[in-house]
């Protein structure tokens, strides 16, 4: 089978695009997602290729996106809805965490609520404190919302396609870092290629030391892996994908062999996806804990617009690689 | 307060038959091009510098073709008086005063630069000169306009808070909270939504169900001054008067501004190069309604030859600029944890992190 390196940008938007192509109810909307052809270009061609109708530019109207996409899932739509960048879902907060998460649970079952809020996310060139966020656990923090983040390009396609398919809202978070970046997919990928909502993924097999990451996380963890290996020290990294629901047992099932872990995120370290493994792990895991849980985070700062400072903010691989070992 | 339509009425006649701002003077009128002719030097040494990776990021948002708009406005304040705006705010801070300097060093990231390399364009600010800063997200600033202005308010005091918005974040929730609110409570605040006809690739008609902007405010019972043609700096100035002794006494106040962006959105914005009736459409902004030749036209025509003293403005411009970016790059970047950290908080900076290794007790 051959494989070509894609760039992730390129992965979703042909995921999207037959989607749109499967199933006429699915549209997409959000901030120059049309004429501009997408800020992040994810959208690009997609208004000539199925008009005005299903491709639809808003104004800078985040709450109003966000819950608009609300009544048209309930309504039998299956909104596509972009927040042109994560720090602009800020607005509509709301919308995601009172109504996409609870109408179903609050009306016990009456609706479903099958939309996707594709965002794209992370911090880095400068873009400046509030536009520098990689909040992705704040939204995972609602039950009645799934939350998914893609690492490379053949998962963001089959992810993608699950959460337009799902029946339930997810919220997809899209690395603005990871758009530009080439992985392998096989030319002649199964339309029906679908990843579970949930399921999460070894990307590397190892058994010294576990490292957990999701969306660009995985791509430090790899990296800090790839050096430890010249060191003699093999570590096994785990991207979950998805941060909720959240396959805690392929972390387990890691750990028992490994004995240690260190968990990576681009996101703040307070109450995070690292505080939230490293809890699960102790309460389980005990048993099979032969040193401290180490967390690599972004600082505990707002991002500054100057380079060398934000960098010093950054987690990166020579962090990871730091942390594991001192746990070893 | 709920206002009858006569007692509208009324107000707005007190206005209009209200002592009418003297017209411009003639060094009124110079300074006016001192200050447009160094925006554009400003501005478009900005747009060089990017291009040359000198500043870096992703976002700068330029205000050439808006000069008239802000030293129009800003020119019937008084120094009490406060200012804030968006992202677009390079204009704004040097019509304000800020040393060109501390801004060019805040485009590269400096120490040296008006908020120490931590803000970048977007987030230019100076407390000496009233000006509460530019803001990147889009309507984010508007109630903090507002509370600027219960400020004044509250306190019995008659300063005015000039705020610019653009035509795109007229649609967002911020924008009609905010008026609302400030129509309210009668705060002291002039609105200027800058129509310059896109935010980024959308037009306002394919954005705005109503296209006249300030018809929007004027639903929540603000008076309005109608649209005014923002590349005239003096029919700026005329109408920003007026709102503004309106404000003074009353409360809000908004005006149109029709403007026009000479950069597109920023930097990133390819639409010019990729679409043929935009760049067309930019080029006949250029050659009909440049703000700085509208002006130069109008000195000249009162006064007579001008010519020497206009020159010496564009002389000083290029020399202020080309100072401000020898300063910018011989100047510091911060780069140390002190520096990252610092001002996250009022007093010592603790900053979480598992190990205490950085961050505790850091002044
Ligand atoms: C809440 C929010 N949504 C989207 C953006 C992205 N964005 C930045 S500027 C802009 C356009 C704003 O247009 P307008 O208000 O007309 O101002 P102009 O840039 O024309 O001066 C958009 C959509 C943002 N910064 N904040
Ligand atoms: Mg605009």
């Amino acid at each position: 089978m051959a494989v070509r390196n894609i760039a992730m940008r390129e992965a979703i938007r042909r995921a999207l695009r037959e989607e749109m192509q499967r199933d006429e109810n699915v549209f997409v909307m959000g901030e120059e997602v049309a004429y501009w052809q997408g800020t992040h270009r994810v959208t690009r061609g997609f208004l000539e290729e199925f008009g005005e109708r299903r491709v639809r530019d808003t104004p800078i109207s985040e709450m109003a996106i966000g819950g608009l996409a609300v009544g048209a899932a309930m309504a039998g739509l299956r909104p596509v809805a972009e927040f042109m960048t994560i720090n602009f879902a800020f607005l509509a907060l709301d919308a995601i965490a009172n109504h996409a998460a609870k109408v179903r649970y609050f009306f016990d079952g009456m609706f479903k609520v099958p939309l996707v809020y594709r965002a794209a996310s992370g911090w880095g060139n400068q873009a400046t404190a509030s536009h520098s966020h990689a909040p992705e656990p704040i939204f995972a923090h609602f039950p009645g919302i799934f939350v998914g983040c893609p690492s490379n390009s053949l998962d963001a396609y089959g992810m993608l396609k699950t959460s337009i398919r799902d029946d339930n809202p997810v919220l997809f978070s899209e690395s603005i870092a990871l758009y530009p970046k080439p992985s392998p997919m096989p030319d002649d990928l199964d339309e029906d290629y679908l990843i579970p909502i949930g399921k999460g993924d070894i990307k590397r097999q190892g058994a010294d030391v576990t490292l957990v990451a999701y969306a660009r996380g995985v791509d430090w963890a790899l990296q800090a892996a790839r050096q430890l290996a010249r060191d003699g020290v093999e570590a096994e990294v785990i991207d979950l994908r998805w941060l909720r629901p959240l396959d805690m047992a392929l972390v387990y099932e890691s750990f028992k062999k490994t004995n240690r872990c260190v968990i990576v995120e681009e996101s703040l370290p307070m109450y995070s996806f690292g505080g939230e493994i490293a809890a699960n792990l102790q309460e389980r895991m005990f048993d099979y804990m032969d040193a401290p849980i180490k967390r690599v985070a972004a600082e505990d700062v707002p991002l500054p617009y100057s380079k060398d400072i934000e960098l010093l903010a950054l987690p990166n691989a020579q962090k990871v690689v730091d942390a594991v070992k001192e746990i070893l | 307060m709920v206002y009858s339509p006569t007692e509208m009425e009324d107000q707005t006649a007190v206005v209009d038959e209200g002592k009418a701002m003297d017209s411009p003077s003639k060094e009124m009128l110079l300074d006016w091009y001192r200050q447009m002719v160094l925006i554009r030097q400003f501005e478009e040494t900005c747009h060089q510098l990017y291009e040359e990776k000198r500043i870096t990021g992703v976002y700068l948002h330029l205000y050439s073709g808006h000069e008239a708009s802000g030293v129009g406005s800003m020119a019937a304040l008084r120094k009490s008086d406060h200012v804030i705006t968006a992202y677009r705010d390079h204009g704004i801070a040097l019509i304000l005063g800020m040393d060109p300097k501390a801004v060019m060093a805040e485009m590269m990231g400096k120490k040296t630069g008006s908020s120490g390399g931590k803000g970048g364009s977007m987030h230019l600010a100076s407390k000496d000169h009233n000006f509460w800063g530019g803001y990147a997200i889009v309507g984010g600033h508007l109630p903090l306009a507002a509370g600027i202005a219960l400020e004044a308010r509250y306190r019995g005091k008659d300063d005015v808070t000039m705020t610019y918005v653009g035509d795109g974040a007229t649609n967002n929730g911020y924008f009609h909270e905010s008026l609302n609110m400030s129509a309210i409570w009668e705060l002291p605040v002039i609105w200027i939504i800058e129509n310059n006809g896109y935010g980024m690739g959308t037009e306002v008609e394919r954005a705005s169900g109503q296209v006249e902007l300030h018809r929007k405010a004027e639903a929540y019972g603000i008076k309005s001054f109608g649209r005014v043609d923002a590349q005239n700096a003096l029919e700026v100035y005329a109408v920003a008067s007026k709102a503004v002794e309106y404000a003074r006494a009353n409360g809000p106040a908004v005006i149109e501004h029709v403007t026009y962006r000479y950069r597109g959105h920023g930097v990133s914005d390819k639409q010019y190069d990729a679409r043929d009736d935009m760049s067309a459409e930019l080029k006949e902004w250029v050659e009909r309604r440049e703000p700085i030749k509208i002006l130069r036209d109008c000195i000249e025509s009162k006064y007579g030859d001008v010519g020497e003293i206009l020159a010496k403005h564009e002389a000083d411009a290029k020399r202020i600029v080309a100072e401000s970016v020898a300063f910018a790059e011989a100047s510091e970047l911060p780069s140390s944890y002190q520096d990252l950290l610092q001002n996250t908080y009022v007093g010592s900076e603790l900053v979480y992190k598992t190990d205490d290794s950085i961050g505790a007790g850091i002044d």
